[in-house]
């Protein structure tokens, strides 16, 4: 465990920029259809061959990659800002802190999974046919990983707050005269960043778990854009015909959350004085 | 006034049916949200007045707070009714209307009934294991702090802890079923138990899905049992022992394991909803008739009733294991109810 943060959030900066850099610099229009090309082996033109529809598999396996990091971008984002509010929230005002924080526990305790997969079964139709398959699923997939995952968030957050505001410079703040919400994002959000980075990242790794188990379950992406769980969910009936191209993303979707999880474990054994 | 403990029960019991009518209310207000309509997969070709019939024969018309307070009834109190009724051979439930399944017409709680053992089965085994597993894992761990050997399995436990089940099952499948042919890479849900011949193959076939589920439950255990031990072992009464001349066997077993097994409990029961999702996904890889394998079939046919009805289930199952976590908690930490 003497991955460095600064060496881990490097890496995981890297990774991310490369998969998202990939697609458009490897042949842009490799992941098109293309049935004179159906079921190449690998040479060098298509280093992993080609699919039964002339798709070059590289370049489907890197969009995967793509799709799945954007996903669990945009599902952090939204985990962490539902958190970040409830936390606050809860931190903040005395009257709504139990509640918010009953609230939070209970949530805590539903198993998220079954839940995910109601909300996508009732709500995936509709928002397909209002903004189109794709933009559809990446809505419906980032709000449902928003709406089950803020909870930890919430958690860190409000203790923190509580921690915070306790002390002398938010204390002085408040007798100046400074408004509460403004002492909250003035003064307290700075001073926990170092907590909702670490629980930022861990929160990353988790909504590409949830994304690619929702792919693989066959309830996430469509088959025209392919995140790493969906090409798993096409490949698992050949695996014993044809293991490299299940291998091949479950290889990849591995390596990016081992290294989003080393970063935010890095980071938090970094920010917690116990370890 | 009433001896404390009672007190607590009843608080506990209260606050466990509070938790119990918000789940069903928010499975509820989550159907009638959603702006899908249940008959959409039913032919075009249906003349109007059968579609109308059709939806009144499902009761999809009617006002919401009707259909709320049949769903309620339904869910909480007509199945386990029911339930009661098969147990005991009482007739409480007669003529009550049932949950009904869309899809096979027959009630809800049957199909359950027949899917549930296979889960509780798989999750019962990997949880035996995975404890047998994690305690002298992490215990040995916390012993050998800071040691290469101490860093590798920590590093190992987080890369099984970060690793959804999908590609672990993957993975063990490519190995153990492909590669090397040693054991089954589907699950027989029509084997028979006669013999023991069947009961060797029905063990072979469970080592694949246990194993996955194994590997994420130790995973999730170790870590926190290695962190609570090391926190043990730093404590005055553990100095005490190492002084008196205990070793270090003596000293683990009898000493620190009962100390750190307090927050595995919590943990135990607050890792229970991600170890569902895992039962859910590996019963699905490995083709086991469960209940994850009928929710994920229930869901692309489209048959509401099963769906919500298993995730009630599933999360009334949670909130009870929280509640046995708490009674564990006070029986290894008896400071509490003092």
């Amino acid at each position: 465990m003497s991955l460095r943060p600064s060496r881990a959030l490097w890496a995981l900066g890297l990774m991310v920029l490369g998969l998202l850099a990939a697609p458009p610099l490897w042949a842009p229009g490799a992941t098109a259809p293309d049935l004179t090309l159906r079921n190449l082996d690998a040479s060098f033109a298509h280093p992993l061959g080609t699919d039964r529809l002339g798709r070059d598999r590289l370049a489907r396996l890197l969009l995967g990659g793509q799709i799945s990091v954007l996903t669990g971008l945009a599902g952090m984002a939204l985990t962490v800002l539902l958190g970040t509010g409830v936390g606050l929230l809860a931190g903040m005002s005395r009257r709504l802190d139990p509640w918010l924080m009953r609230l939070t526990d209970l949530c805590l305790a539903l198993p998220m999974l079954p839940m995910m997969l109601l909300v996508v079964m009732l709500f995936h139709g509709p928002l397909t046919a209002a903004l189109g398959q794709t933009v559809g699923s990446f809505v419906l997939i980032t709000t449902v990983i928003g709406l089950t995952s803020w909870m930890q968030c919430a958690r860190l957050i409000r203790a923190e707050v509580l921690r915070l505001s306790g002390m002398e410079f938010t204390r002085a703040a408040q007798a100046m005269g400074v408004p509460p919400w403004q002492v909250a994002i003035r003064h307290i959000l700075p001073n926990a960043m170092a907590p909702l980075v670490t629980s930022a990242t861990l929160a990353m790794a988790s909504a590409m778990i949830a994304e690619s188990t929702l792919s693989f379950l066959g309830l996430g992406f469509p088959p025209g854009t392919p995140s790493l769980g969906s090409l798993l969910h096409e490949a698992l009936p050949y695996l014993g015909t044809d293991p490299a191209r299940a291998l091949a993303p479950g290889a990849l979707f591995a390596l990016i959350v081992l290294i989003v999880t080393w970063a935010g474990e890095s980071l938090r054994q970094s920010y917690d004085p116990r370890q | 006034m009433a001896p404390r403990p009672l007190i607590r029960l009843a608080r506990r019991g209260l606050s466990l049916g509070l938790s119990l009518l918000a789940i069903a209310l928010a499975i509820f207000g989550l159907l009638s949200l959603a702006p899908g309509d249940p008959l959409a997969q039913m032919p075009l070709t249906l003349p109007p007045e059968v579609r109308a019939a059709m939806r009144e024969a499902m009761g999809l018309d009617a006002p919401w707070p009707t259909r709320l307070g049949l769903w309620l009834w339904q869910a909480l109190i007509v199945e386990p009714l029911v339930l009661c009724d098969t147990l005991f051979g009482t007739t409480w439930a007669e003529g009550a209307p049932r949950l009904i399944s869309w899809h096979s017409r027959s009630p809800v709680m049957g199909l359950i009934a027949d899917r549930l053992p296979q889960t509780l089965r798989l999750m019962g085994l990997s949880y035996a294991l995975g404890l047998a597993c994690a305690l002298p894992l992490g215990l040995w761990q916390a012993h050998r702090y800071r040691s290469t050997a101490d860093q590798a399995t920590t590093a190992l436990t987080m890369t099984a802890y970060a690793l959804p089940p999908f590609v672990t099952g993957l993975l063990l499948i490519w190995v153990f079923s492909i590669t090397l042919g040693w054991l089954p890479s589907g699950y027989d849900n029509s084997l028979r138990i006669t013999d023991a011949a069947s009961l060797g193959t029905e063990l072979r076939q469970l080592i694949l899905p246990v194993a996955v589920l194994t590997l994420q439950i130790t995973a999730q255990l170790t870590r926190h049992l290695r962190a609570s031990a090391i926190e043990v072992l730093g404590a005055d009464h553990i100095r005490t022992a190492r002084a008196k001349g205990l070793g270090p066997r003596a000293l683990l077993m009898g000493h620190v394991l009962r100390h750190s097994m307090i927050p595995v409990v919590t943990i135990v029961a607050l890792g229970l909803p991600q170890i569902v999702g895992g039962a859910i996904i590996t019963e699905q890889i490995f083709a086991i008739n469960g209940i994850g394998h009928l929710l994920i079939s229930s869901i692309h046919a489209g048959d509401l009733p099963v769906v919500q009805t298993i995730t009630l289930l599933v999360a009334v199952l949670v909130v009870l294991a929280n509640l046995l976590a708490d009674a564990a908690y006070r029986w290894l930490d008896p400071r509490l109810t003092r």
